[in-house]
């Protein structure tokens, strides 16, 4: 039988073997997947109605209230962003301050060390490449206390005379690579047709020019995965933040956050709004990027 | 940039930014092998060979002598031989109980997240419409930030006024678990905290799971084999590499979790009621950034590595006992 046949005859049986087995099997199916959704969604639900209070109506109800029904005063976003002691907008200014020089940094370096692992011949090259992996693997822990006395030391610590040192630990180590997106870069680079090296090579071009002309351009769909990673890790970092900042002035979102609900007094519905500010960026991040990250990693093209 | 310095030396090894062929013989630029593309591949490298000597290398180094020392915050240590180790075990009384908190919560967290995400990945990998549209919404917790995520739980567990006891209560369930006001429950609160993120580990599953070969399950089936014993002898034992890494990925994290906790506790803070959320984690901060002894939490740092180490190693001792490669 052929595959298209069988594939008809398949479709055909399926129709028919819809009985109520088959029916309840789908039905409780999609009962899980409720539940599931409802188990993700709801607390993000209650969540949107607490934000959307004004300041003087209670946010804890009997029944809880999973939706909102009565209240979409908005203007609890605007007090989160602008009230005069907990300005959220600032703290997301330095967030996404933070967040760009990263990407700037996790992008460039990352792509200029996986270039020399993919393309250039040199001694000890599996050595080093070794190397990158296994750093990997160093416990975390172990480095929290020198690194942090390190750049404590050196003075890359709060704010000096009203510039920000504490950022420097948060942005400098970015240039340097990151051993996973060496590899995934790595791992990308390699899939572009050596040909087009060759042919540059023959018009005369050097290795600069092949990284910046012919591989770069091609890593694209790869160095916005790497993009959206380092967005993603910064943008939710807390304990970073929490190690180096300590003028409230250059507080990352989730360090004012986290400063907020521990202090007596909190207003709920702002707290909540907060809360929401600081999970918009990368659910709009993860809206757009989803499809491209899946694509990205599979299309490879030789352009022009 | 580095790049730059790269315009010394022999016209072949120089980098040309502006891309226009230079009049140069061809067959001397970059041979395999070559000088030229060896210095220039150390450029390359540059960053890379910077950021593994001054963050990765010298600290590690520095971490090994300090965790020997009394180290202050604001004033250098001395020497103090194992000093720092032997008052862990003999005269922290949160040593213990830090150490207590965190196995348990191991032997809480890594299998409830293992068989939830394998139990949620298994729904998903099931063929019926719309199934792009819940995967999309499951994974939407991975994405977002801890401290968000904890704040919000936080909130929603409260026992008095939470929307979660409050609801219990709306079905009937009149004395609901206290949760982080309670030490038998506030773990718990942390782990339904965690399970809300299950869509990280069902999508790895289900990676696994749509490598396996269907045929297997058509051939299985026509020997007569029910869902379960699909489920045992194909599902199971082609998914054990998957679950093997998800071990370890759980194992680790687990063992240095901080974050939920620090947040609501504060930089200073309690840790739940009755230490009962005192992570070894949380008391390495105390010990090192909060009452500034460096070199203790060093030492402190050493011992959960070496814990850590220990307890990967009997993993890999235990994978060729349950782990199945397909040849």
């Amino acid at each position: 039988m052929s595959h298209n046949a069988s594939r008809t005859l398949d479709r055909q049986g399926m129709v028919a073997r819809l009985t109520t087995r088959r029916a309840l099997h789908v039905a409780f199916v999609y009962a899980c997947l409720g539940a599931l959704t409802a188990f993700i969604v709801l607390p993000l639900g209650w969540m949107l109605t607490a934000a959307l209070k004004p300041e003087n109506v209670p946010v804890f109800t009997f029944p809880p209230e999973w939706f909102p029904t009565e209240y979409f005063n908005l203007g609890t976003f605007v007090d989160a962003l602008t009230q005069p002691n907990e300005p959220y907008g600032r703290f997301a200014l330095n967030s996404l301050l933070l967040a760009s020089l990263n990407i700037v940094g996790a992008v460039l370096s990352n792509s200029l060390i996986a270039y020399a692992f993919a393309r250039l011949e040199f001694r000890g090259k599996s050595v080093l490449f070794a190397i990158v992996l296994a750093t990997m693997l160093l416990p975390a822990p172990v480095l929290l206390i020198p690194q942090f006395l390190l750049f404590f030391n050196i003075g890359w610590y709060g704010t000096v005379d009203g510039f920000p040192a504490g950022y420097l630990p948060l942005i400098v180590p970015a240039f340097t690579g990151n051993p996973f997106f060496i590899f995934l870069l790595r791992q990308y680079m390699r899939t572009i047709p050596k040909d087009l090296d060759e042919a540059a090579r023959i018009d005369g071009a050097g290795f600069w020019t092949i990284y910046w002309r012919i591989i770069v351009p091609l890593t694209i769909p790869a160095l916005v995965v790497v993009a959206v990673f380092t967005f993603l890790g910064v943008w939710n970092d807390f304990f970073g933040p929490l190690l180096y900042l300590d003028d409230p002035d250059w507080f990352t979102v989730p360090l004012a956050l986290a400063r907020e609900v521990t202090t007596v007094g909190t207003e709920w519905n702002i707290v909540m709004a907060a809360t929401l500010v600081a999970m918009l960026p990368p659910l709009i991040v993860y809206a757009f990027s989803q499809n491209k990250l899946m694509g990205g990693i599979a299309s490879v093209g030789i352009r022009g | 940039m580095s790049m730059q310095l790269g315009d010394q030396g022999a016209p072949g090894e120089r980098f040309s930014g502006g891309g226009v062929a230079a009049p140069l013989a061809p067959n001397r630029r970059g041979r395999p092998g070559s000088r030229a593309e060896e210095r220039a591949a150390y450029l390359f490298l540059a960053p890379w060979i910077v950021g593994f000597v001054f963050f990765l290398l010298i600290p590690l180094g520095w971490a090994v002598w300090l965790s020997f020392t009394d180290e202050q915050l604001l004033r250098p240590g001395q020497f103090v031989g194992l000093e720092n180790y032997a008052r862990a075990f003999t005269d922290d009384p949160s040593f213990y109980k830090a150490l207590q908190v965190t196995l348990t919560w191991i032997v809480i967290a890594v299998p409830l997240f293992l068989i939830s995400g394998l139990a949620v990945a298994l729904l998903l990998n099931q063929k019926v419409p719309g199934m792009g549209f819940f995967r999309t919404i499951l994974y939407v917790p991975a994405v977002l930030s801890g401290v968000a995520i904890a704040v919000l739980w936080f909130t929603l567990l409260n026992s008095d006024l939470g929307a979660v006891n409050q609801f219990l209560r709306s079905i009937g369930i009149e004395d609901p678990p206290n949760w982080f006001q309670d030490p038998d429950f506030a773990l718990w609160g942390v782990a339904i905290m965690g399970l809300w993120g299950v869509g990280t580990n069902a999508i790895i599953y289900l990676a696994g799971l749509q490598n396996i070969p269907p045929d297997l399950y058509e051939a299985a089936g026509m020997d007569g084999a029910g869902p379960w014993q699909k489920f045992r002898h194909i599902t199971l034992p082609l998914l054990s590499p998957t679950m093997f890494f998800l071990f370890i990925g759980e194992l680790t994290a687990a063992l240095v979790i901080i974050g939920p906790v620090i947040v609501i506790s504060g930089a200073g803070g309690a840790a739940g009621p009755a230490d009962s959320l005192l992570f070894y984690m949380l008391l390495l901060y105390r010990r090192g950034f909060v009452e500034g002894q460096m070199g203790y939490a060093a030492a402190l740092a050493w011992i959960l590595t070496v814990i850590g180490l220990l307890l990967v190693w009997l993993t890999f001792k235990l994978e060729k006992r349950f782990v199945f490669y397909q040849a």
